[in-house]
């Protein structure tokens, strides 16, 4: 498979992490290798196997639907990097 | 008494022949005079640990201790711990003051064990030889221009140095096993889902595994027994009747078959090790053991399966880290996604960033049924192969690496990670 500079940047942007052209050339070399690696999966049949997620078998647990958690705001807020009233302040997404 | 081990710590603890309190000074001493050279720890904190060694001593003299109280526990820094900095080896963590503790933390907690430090650790415990941690490489203590061996490489060097008695790792593709391997301890990946992953900072959630690291079978046994255990908080977790790791330490090899799957002896591995796996299964066979050759004919494909299944989850469980609620947040910026943009950019390490990209490519549109199906198919043979092979053998025998500990600055990225990561990545998967 053959990626370009421009997937990289594609990749990066959907990734949210700021990327320059130099990392993007970079970055392209080393995930180039890893895909060839990739790609020999694809010569195994697998057209009868069913897709294994858990390493036992086991069914998602459910719960009462009840509130189990108590409000520690305060604490969690202590380590936020910008807080205001309660809030978690970010830059404005509506004009 | 840095080389006595837990039950020998343990009992000495009970006759009162050392308290939990001078048992952790003398380890503090230890760390103090010896981790600048090592970097084995990134955060130690001397009051919180004597408070629990005062705790622990009141808990003794009570005549209340379990196995394990009073004992110092080195923990990863990968399990968030309340009140310390908990950073997962990453920049984006360095302000990370946890403000609750993981299920294993808790564990230990509650045995009244002593936290003598959190251990560095490849950043986001992405790597092999504990040289992408965000707090400088780790080294090993047998031969400091040599790696410890990687994610959970500060623990292994922490051991090993005999900065604590034992030590808490996560094994997603080998953290635990390697760097015990290349330290020369003892380590073991327990089953998927018996240990929690609550508070356990994810990096892939279906493969990720906390696990204990220490100086002999005895000893991973005893934390075991600690560690081990049903948390509602952990949707994976395993509910089973409790059980005695310990159990079995004394019980004959008589009639144990080892198996011996020839792929895992195939050709990379180096003189000292292959004949070092001899003698071992010369001394089995002594002791009453079989061997029974084999073949796992779909082992290599497991590493392609762990490029793209541990990557894919990782760009996921990573995405978290944006700069709003904790964690790095750039100083400057344009508006929110610019803030997550460049906050990514510099809180995240080139290894991690690498992962996260792969993982956004083999997850993104058009390609996830062709990458990430794919190989959780293949990770199916894999774990078939293992169902089949355990019907003529008991138990499983390899090398868990093909060389000893490489020199620091010396990994050739892809290669040698392939070759490396052979043994254990299959045993990963199921």
């Amino acid at each position: 498979m053959t990626l370009s500079v421009s997937d990289v940047k594609r990749i990066a942007d959907l990734a949210y992490i700021e990327i320059d052209e130099d990392q993007a050339k970079e970055t392209l070399n080393q995930l180039s290798g890893i895909f060839n690696l990739i790609e020999t999966m694809q010569a195994v049949d697998t057209s009868t196997v069913e897709p294994m997620s858990h390493a036992q078998s086991v069914a998602q647990r459910l719960r009462d639907d009840e509130v189990t958690e108590t409000d520690q705001r305060e604490l969690y807020q202590s380590i936020a990097p910008q807080v205001e009233a309660g809030l978690y302040l970010v830059p404005q997404v509506i004009e | 008494m840095f080389n006595a081990s837990l039950k020998q710590l343990s009992l000495q603890l009970a006759e009162k022949k050392i308290s939990s309190t001078e048992l952790t000074t003398e380890f503090l001493n230890r760390i103090k005079a010896l981790n600048p050279e090592y970097n084995a720890f990134i955060t130690v904190n001397e009051e919180i640990s004597l408070a629990q060694a005062q705790a622990a001593d009141k808990i003794l003299a009570s005549g209340q201790a379990g196995q394990l109280t009073g004992i110092p526990i080195a923990q990863k820094d990968i399990f968030c711990t309340k009140g310390w900095l908990t950073t997962c080896g990453s920049k984006m963590l360095s302000n990370f003051v946890s403000p609750y503790d993981a299920g294993v933390i808790e564990r230990f907690n509650q045995a009244g064990a002593v936290n003598i430090g959190k251990t560095n650790m490849d950043e986001f415990a992405m790597g092999s030889s504990n040289e992408t941690s965000f707090y400088g490489l780790v080294k090993n203590p047998w031969d400091v221009t040599a790696v410890p061996g990687g994610s959970s490489g500060g623990a292994a060097c922490a051991v090993a140095a005999r900065l604590a008695p034992a030590a808490t790792g996560t094994d997603t593709g080998g953290s635990i096993r390697q760097p015990a391997a290349l330290c020369g301890i003892s380590g073991i990946k327990p089953t998927y889902g018996l240990v929690s992953r609550y508070g356990m900072i994810a990096f892939a959630s279906s493969l990720d595994q906390g696990g204990p690291m220490a100086k002999s079978a005895e000893d991973l046994a005893l934390l075991l027994n600690v560690m081990v255990g049903f948390d509602p908080r952990d949707s994976t977790s395993l509910q089973r009747d409790t059980e005695d790791y310990a159990r079995d330490l004394q019980k004959p090899l008589t009639g144990l078959r080892i198996g011996l799957p020839k792929e895992y002896f195939a050709k990379g591995m180096s003189k000292d090790v292959e004949s070092a796996i001899e003698k071992a299964l010369d001394e089995y066979r002594k002791l009453g053991a079989e061997t029974v050759e084999g073949s796992r004919p779909n082992a290599p494909l497991a590493i392609p399966v762990y490029y793209v299944l541990a990557p894919a989850e990782a760009s996921s469980n990573l995405s978290r880290f944006d700069g709003v609620r904790y964690g790095h947040r750039a100083k400057s910026y344009s508006d929110l996604a610019d803030m997550y943009r460049k906050s990514r950019a510099e809180g995240f390490g080139a290894e991690v960033k690498r992962r996260i990209l792969i993982g956004t490519y083999v997850l993104s549109h058009g390609y996830y049924d062709a990458y990430y199906i794919k190989a959780q198919k293949l990770r199916r043979l894999i774990a078939q192969d293992f169902a089949e092979a355990y019907k003529q053998c008991d138990i499983i025998m390899g090398p868990t690496t093909p060389t000893v500990a490489f020199n620091l600055g010396e990994k050739k990225a892809v290669i040698q990670s392939r070759c490396i990561y052979r043994t254990f990545i299959p045993a990963r998967l199921i």
